[in-house]
């Protein structure tokens, strides 16, 4: 039976049980982990929330900014989800890769991603990540290990797949991170490609953002039943399940399963149940359309991540994290409003290497 | 025997170039269904696991749309994938990555990274292959911005054809033909790239142009033998490469015969014969358009029982035929004339 009930207790139980060889005891293993989060605490907090702050921040200067359609893009907002690419982020290394989705604002800013080339591109400006020519739903930094975003649902998942097994050929212990919606894994190229990754036991975490909806069809329209751990797991990949949207226990599970993955012991998969505050494209709230009870939303934002991450902070160190970042984005639009459009000589290029 | 004498059949030629580029590139790896099995993909695969290791000749799931994703995945780590698969209907299955990644990445992330990957699909015909099993679909691929296309059609070039694909920085498809795969021909030992988007004038001639591809120029050639009997001059062209097309040497020709007549390996509408009329027709407008026609599939799914197969497709005597029409003969009819290459081959496969 698969123990995805979110209690960190049962995280590592499935950790330590479902690896190939069992070498730790679950008390060695939870000393190991409350040991890194001592440590991490001291500072943890803090940086987690320069990320999660950044990336809220981010997207509603987004939202300001939209009605002046300066940013000529469609935009799929990360607010309420950025705890699970901050999360997530903080387990990977620097030289890690990592694939994600349209919905990609959050993962590319947690993985590292420029932000002044970000606000560049979504202005479709020549100094954007991708020159103007992708906009905000592909974004890409190469430099932060941040791979090209996809706006065909579920089709970056090969891709990463596709690059740990680059990895594994070149024997290099990086290791991928690919992030999908709950969507995706209606798609059959997310079978095809947790099949192959198993079978060739690639270094790969796949990270499913289950916020529940796909545009506005529940998951329980679209699936049998909440099983996106059974999934993983029909096919030999070691699961958990974190359902609480806090950032310190997606990064928990997301450290022992890269740990893991870094040990040989190939794939492993995480669902992170999370909730799209806004619509699913576009900069407005979207109660209007009554796809979900209000009550669901609500809770959700009551336990917002963000808000309890900052509650925890010294005030001064609060003030000064949120200070640096707001000159960050303020610093960021500037340079979007003053970035060229691209000559119109670049229509032409790129279509080939 | 000096190389340059030496002869190799299609499918050895193709084995020759992906064994010489995985031994010179170790980033060269191979993978498809049935790559490594005791056929080894007509041969053209044979082996090369026992010589390179078997993480560089794979077999896989039958999962086509995720295997092109991981070939697009591994290309942008720097590795350089060759996808095979045994018929190229099989890449309606892998479309989506085909036509909204692989061909895309660049120009989405304005160079910032590519996709060097190789997809290998050939085209079956005779012995019942049928609907499913017969389809040429390079013309939806020469109609995606993004994606090269090649159609080799002797030893020589599929194997300089190959060593380029694989070593281009863009996708491309390389399109093969089961009923080419026994040709033989010169084919140089050394290591060599035959260039996309330059076309090989096989016969020259005054009266008609003749463009062929793939198979079909094969029987583009027997036409002409048979034309030259009744003194109509044939020029027959293989374009090799379809994205990037050489126009200018089909142009160049047709305004010397003044007559074209495109044979195409699949249906016309929409076709590689379409786009070279229209081209055409563009680049020519005030000089004076030739007389054109196109050939290719009958307009019907492929059927399989013998005898309407045999008139599904162009034949040397109907290509003859349409040739004579377009110069302006009358009421000829071309000798029958053998295609050894689909009386022979027996399947199943």
């Amino acid at each position: 039976m698969i123990p995805h009930n979110g209690d960190s207790k049962t995280i590592l139980d499935v950790v330590i049980f479902w690896s190939d060889a069992p070498i730790f005891s679950i008390n060695m293993v939870r000393l190991i982990l409350s040991t890194h989060r001592r440590n991490v605490s001291e500072n943890a907090d803090e940086t987690y929330y320069r990320s999660l702050y950044r990336i809220r921040r981010v997207e509603e200067e987004i939202v300001r900014l939209y009605p002046s359609d300066r940013i000529k893009s469609p935009v799929h907002l990360s607010i309420g989800q950025e705890s699970v690419s901050v999360g997530v982020c903080a387990a990977l290394a620097e030289d890690d890769i990592a694939f994600g989705t349209y919905r990609g604002h959050a993962l590319y800013l947690a993985k590292g991603g420029d932000l002044k080339a970000m606000m560049a591109e979504l202005y479709g400006k020549r100094d954007g990540c991708a020159r103007g020519k992708a906009g905000s739903m592909h974004l890409i930094d190469l430099g932060a290990g941040m791979m090209g975003t996809s706006a065909i649902v579920a089709t970056t998942i090969p891709h990463a797949v596709g690059y740990a097994l680059a990895l594994k050929m070149r024997r290099e212990d990086r290791i991928v991170a690919v992030f999908f919606g709950d969507g995706a894994a209606d798609e059959g190229v997310f079978h095809e490609s947790m099949n192959f990754a198993a079978l060739k036991k690639l270094p790969i975490l796949f990270v499913c953002e289950n916020n529940g909806y796909a545009i506005y069809s529940p998951v329980g329209d679209r699936m049998p039943a909440d099983n996106f751990c059974e999934r993983a797991e029909s096919y030999r990949i070691p699961s958990a399940r974190i359902e609480s949207g806090k950032t310190t226990e997606i990064r928990d599970a997301a450290a022992q399963a890269v740990a893991t993955i870094r040990e040989g012991a190939g794939p492993q998969f995480l669902e992170c149940l999370t909730a799209r505050w806004r619509d699913h494209v576009g900069p407005d709230e979207d109660r209007m359309w009554k796809y979900r009870p209000d009550s669901e939303l609500d809770d959700w934002i009551a336990r917002d991540d963000v808000a309890a991450t900052a509650s925890r902070l010294d005030k001064a160190r609060r003030t000064a994290i949120e200070t640096d970042i707001e000159q960050e984005i303020a610093d960021a639009i500037a340079f979007a409003e003053a970035s060229p459009y691209p000559a119109m000589e670049e229509l032409d290029e790129h279509v080939f290497r | 025997m000096s190389s340059a004498e030496r002869e190799l059949s299609y499918g050895e030629a193709l084995h020759e170039a992906v064994r010489q580029e995985m031994s010179r590139d170790s980033d060269v790896f191979v993978f498809g269904l049935g790559v490594d099995d005791a056929k080894g993909m007509y041969g053209t695969t044979a082996g090369l696991h026992e010589e390179f290791g078997a993480e560089r000749n794979f077999d896989t799931p039958l999962a086509e749309d995720a295997m092109t994703g991981v070939a697009i995945g591994a290309a942008l780590a720097g590795m350089r994938p060759i996808h095979v698969h045994q018929r190229m209907d099989f890449l309606l299955l892998c479309m989506n990555q085909l036509v909204n990644i692989a061909a895309k990445t660049s120009y989405m992330y304005a160079g910032a990274c590519n996709v060097p990957i190789v997809v290998r699909g050939i085209i079956g015909r005779s012995w019942g292959q049928g609907a499913q099993h017969s389809q040429a679909l390079h013309s939806f691929f020469m109609h995606i911005p993004g994606i090269k296309v090649v159609a080799p059609t002797t030893p020589h070039d599929a194997k300089g054809c190959l060593l380029a694909a694989i070593r281009d920085d863009n996708p491309v498809i390389f399109m093969e033909h089961r009923m080419l795969y026994g040709n033989r021909g010169v084919v140089p030992e050394e290591d060599y790239e035959v260039p996309f988007g330059q076309a090989r004038t096989l016969t020259e001639g005054s009266d008609v142009t003749i463009v062929g591809v793939s198979h079909m120029i094969v029987e583009c050639l027997r036409a002409a033998r048979v034309l030259r009997d009744t003194g109509v001059s044939a020029e027959v062209i293989d374009p090799v490469s379809l994205a990037p097309l050489d126009i200018g040497t089909i142009a160049a020709s047709a305004r010397k015969t003044n007559h074209l007549l495109v044979v195409d390996t699949s249906w016309t509408t929409c076709g590689t014969g379409s786009e070279i009329l229209a081209q055409l027709v563009e680049r020519l407008g005030e000089r004076g358009i030739p007389k054109m026609k196109r050939m290719g599939y009958a307009p019907t799914p492929c059927p399989t029982t013998r005898p309407l197969e045999d008139i599904y497709y162009p034949s040397g005597q109907s290509i003859a035929e349409a040739a004579y029409a377009l110069v302006g003969g009358k009421n000829w009819t071309a000798p029958q004339i053998e295609a050894r290459e689909i009386l022979e081959f027996r399947g199943p496969f």
